[in-house]
């Protein structure tokens, strides 16, 4: 899958670079997928409201009805069919979008096999909603979405009789079959919205809105669209006539010239190939993850940090186990955990200053552990020479620290830029292992991990828990948000950082009053 | 706070994006059937005859049954199957033998073809036997008239209506 998902990945980091030419990072649209899908979905709910009040279902005032609607009412019904019709081709794009995004960020394996799973049914119901949206209309088009819907589901050996009996002739057609469309029209995307609930089971602080900027642009951009280029029906359906010309709906009904024209078996062959490959593409093959996040209590106070950071809701307190005078216990679920170590940089007793005991933090990774890190930490210090020594900590998700390692520059890969306790800065200044730090992670607001670039900036800046102490001289550190295609601007980063390291010198830490240091602490507190 | 340059840029993609989606909402156009083509579709649901004829019982017979069981004949569930012909301007389009559905073979026998023929002046014959004769056909309707550009001609078949149905 390696070589599906690499070209993939590269088009998508190319066009969020793109997008961010334009877009503040947290409104880039390539980062708000997933939400811009449900933004669409709401959208399309409350255009079809208001379309359904006017609607008929009847045979004959089907068609009749969406008609006044479009000439008669077209400044505000027929607005809102058009808005409803492009917003539901804008949540197919999105979500298509976003699962091949997933994909190619390979984030649909191991643990994540679930959000993988559930979605599909959701894409599916998304489909049956929209394709018998286009019944409705009882247009031409409609016409040849109902005869080779009907047509493709007669091969199957279920139905008593040919639904698609049911279109032979005008006369064969009763008013019964757009009660039950509309019907399905409605039911299958409450389903829907049910199997999206579903789907976020296991994300911890799902954004299910996109920021406001990005909200008000695409409606504005698609209530543009209807009113410069309105939805309109394609002539009154006719079964005594086989439609010429249609203008298809590519977005849902892309396969329909292949339903009409290959073979039955063939078509639901391959759809029923292609749903397998879809629910078991997890497996294809298993990912070989890093074992989950153990908790050492002997170290875990219960302070809650672990929890609220993680974010793929995989750890939990529960009621203190061993007798310590702490409330609770932090435990983690292997099933649910990705090893992102988003949860050890997040505990306060991951600090690389301990000496006295081992440096077994509360949460730690076991194949990545604090003390692991910190032994790379020295190895590289030690390693690195020069007049300004940089020491790069790099998210391996982002993938480009590696390539900047040099005589002066040591890097050490984390398994997300999460996973660094803001202490570890402070160790390397003040021990001089290198005279400054860069903290090079993914593009910001693209975090492979969800929370980590956020969390990070969070503990810099003072906003979050463990945060960076005040001592730590923050013109010797950098952070890039650098994601997979910017070692140029980690290079530049690099240069730019040298170059004012070899004016400011060597690291001195200040001689501190007790005044100085009640400053600090109240400061760091 | 983006500049003017990020929002002209934001401008061009909302654009683009709303161009995609109008422009794939309707665009290109599928022709289903080609112009001065006309389609004929035969469809029907037939049972065909019982395979063994009822046999009207006894009053004895019927004594012995129980009271809610008491029908006068007695008739096989099994049907023969459905043969159907359809021929236009003399040549044999579709020659088939239907069999009845269902797993004791008591079902109606079904069809759902579609064939496309020129437009213009065509003769079409329909033929059905659903008895037990071994030659010929128990219903037979001709059809004789013009097939405009992309007209849709249903063969529908209804026992009780007298046979085959042209509409």
């Amino acid at each position: 899958m390696h070589f599906v998902r690499r070209p993939l990945r590269a088009g998508f980091d190319a066009g969020e670079r793109l997008f961010a030419l334009a877009f503040p990072a947290n409104a880039n649209p390539l980062l708000n997928l997933g939400a811009l899908g449900f933004f669409f979905y709401w959208i399309v709910t409350v255009s079809g409201i208001y379309v359904y009040i006017f609607f008929d279902t009847g045979v004959t005032q089907a068609f009749a009805s969406i008609e006044y609607m479009t000439n008669e009412q077209w400044y505000a019904a027929g607005l809102m069919r058009s808005l409803h019709r492009y917003a539901s081709d804008a949540l197919v794009a999105v979500v298509l979008l976003h699962i091949l995004r997933e994909f190619s960020r390979d984030r649909y394996r191991g643990v994540r096999w679930f959000n993988w799973v559930t979605g599909v049914p959701v894409l599916l119901f998304i489909y049956i909603a929209g394709i018998s949206g286009y019944w409705l209309v009882w247009d031409n088009l409609a016409q040849y979405v109902a005869i080779v819907s009907t047509e493709w589901l007669d091969h199957l050996p279920f139905f008593g009789q040919p639904i698609a009996r049911n279109f032979l002739s005008p006369e064969t057609l009763e008013s019964r079959f757009f009660t039950l469309m509309i019907f399905m029209h409605i039911a299958v995307p409450l389903i829907a919205l049910i199997g999206l609930w579903v789907h976020l089971q296991r994300v911890s602080k799902p954004r299910i809105n996109p920021p406001r900027e990005l909200a008000i642009g695409t409606a504005l951009a698609l209530l543009a669209l209807s009113a410069v280029y309105p939805a309109t029906s394609q002539g009154a359906a006719d079964l005594a006539k086989v439609p010429g010309s249609i203008g298809l709906d590519w977005f849902y009904l892309g396969a329909y010239p292949l339903l009409e024209t290959l073979p039955g078996p063939v078509t639901w062959s391959t759809a029923v190939t292609l749903l397998i490959i879809m629910v078991a593409i997890p497996w294809l093959p298993p990912m070989k993850r890093q074992r989950a996040a153990v908790v050492d209590l002997a170290n875990c106070n219960g302070c809650t940090r672990c929890m609220n950071d993680c974010p793929y809701s995989a750890i939990t307190m529960q009621i203190r186990s061993d007798g310590r005078p702490f409330e609770g216990e932090a435990v983690v679920d292997p099933n649910l955990c990705v090893a992102c170590g988003i949860c050890a940089g997040a505990c306060p007793t991951s600090t690389p200053f301990r000496r006295l005991s081992d440096l077994i933090p509360g949460i730690d990774l076991p194949d990545r552990s604090m003390a692991a890190i910190r032994a790379e930490v020295e190895d590289e210090g030690a390693r690195i020479t020069g007049p300004a020594r940089i020491m790069i900590f790099g998210c391996i998700n982002a993938g480009v620290a590696m390539s900047c390692r040099s005589d002066n520059v040591g890097v050490v890969s984390l398994n997300c830029t999460g996973q660094l306790p803001p202490s570890f800065i402070d160790y390397v200044i003040s021990q001089k292992f290198a005279d400054g730090v860069i903290i090079a992670g993914c593009s910001e607001n693209s975090c492979h991990n969800r929370f980590g670039t956020r969390w990070t900036a969070d503990r810099l800046s003072g906003a979050r828990d463990p945060n960076l102490r005040a001592r730590v001289p923050r013109e010797r550190l950098v952070v890039v948000w650098a994601g997979r295609l910017g070692v140029s601007m980690l290079r530049r980063e690099i240069s730019t950082l040298a170059a004012r390291l070899a004016i400011l010198g060597p690291f001195k830490p200040k001689m501190y009053s007790r005044g100085a240091i009640a400053e600090e602490e109240k400061s760091d507190a | 706070m983006p500049n003017l340059t990020q929002y002209i840029g934001q401008a061009l993609l909302y654009a683009t994006f709303a161009a995609a989606i109008g422009t794939l909402a309707s665009w290109p156009s599928h022709t289903q059937l080609p112009a001065n083509s006309a389609q004929i579709k035969l469809a029907f649901n037939h049972g065909g005859a019982r395979v063994e004829d009822c046999r009207k019982l006894t009053a004895q017979e019927l004594s012995k049954l129980p009271s809610n069981k008491r029908k006068p004949n007695d008739c096989s569930r099994e049907r023969v199957p459905v043969t159907i012909q359809l021929m236009v301007d003399g040549n044999l389009l579709y020659d088939a033998v239907l069999l009845p559905s269902g797993l004791s073979s008591d079902g109606q026998a079904r069809t759902y073809q579609k064939f496309t023929v020129p437009a213009g002046k065509h003769v079409i014959l329909a033929r059905l036997r659903d008895s037990k004769r071994a030659e010929g056909f128990d219903y037979e309707s001709k059809f004789e008239g013009e097939l405009s550009s992309r007209q849709n001609l249903a063969i529908d078949f209804k026992a009780e209506q007298g046979g085959f149905l042209f509409r």
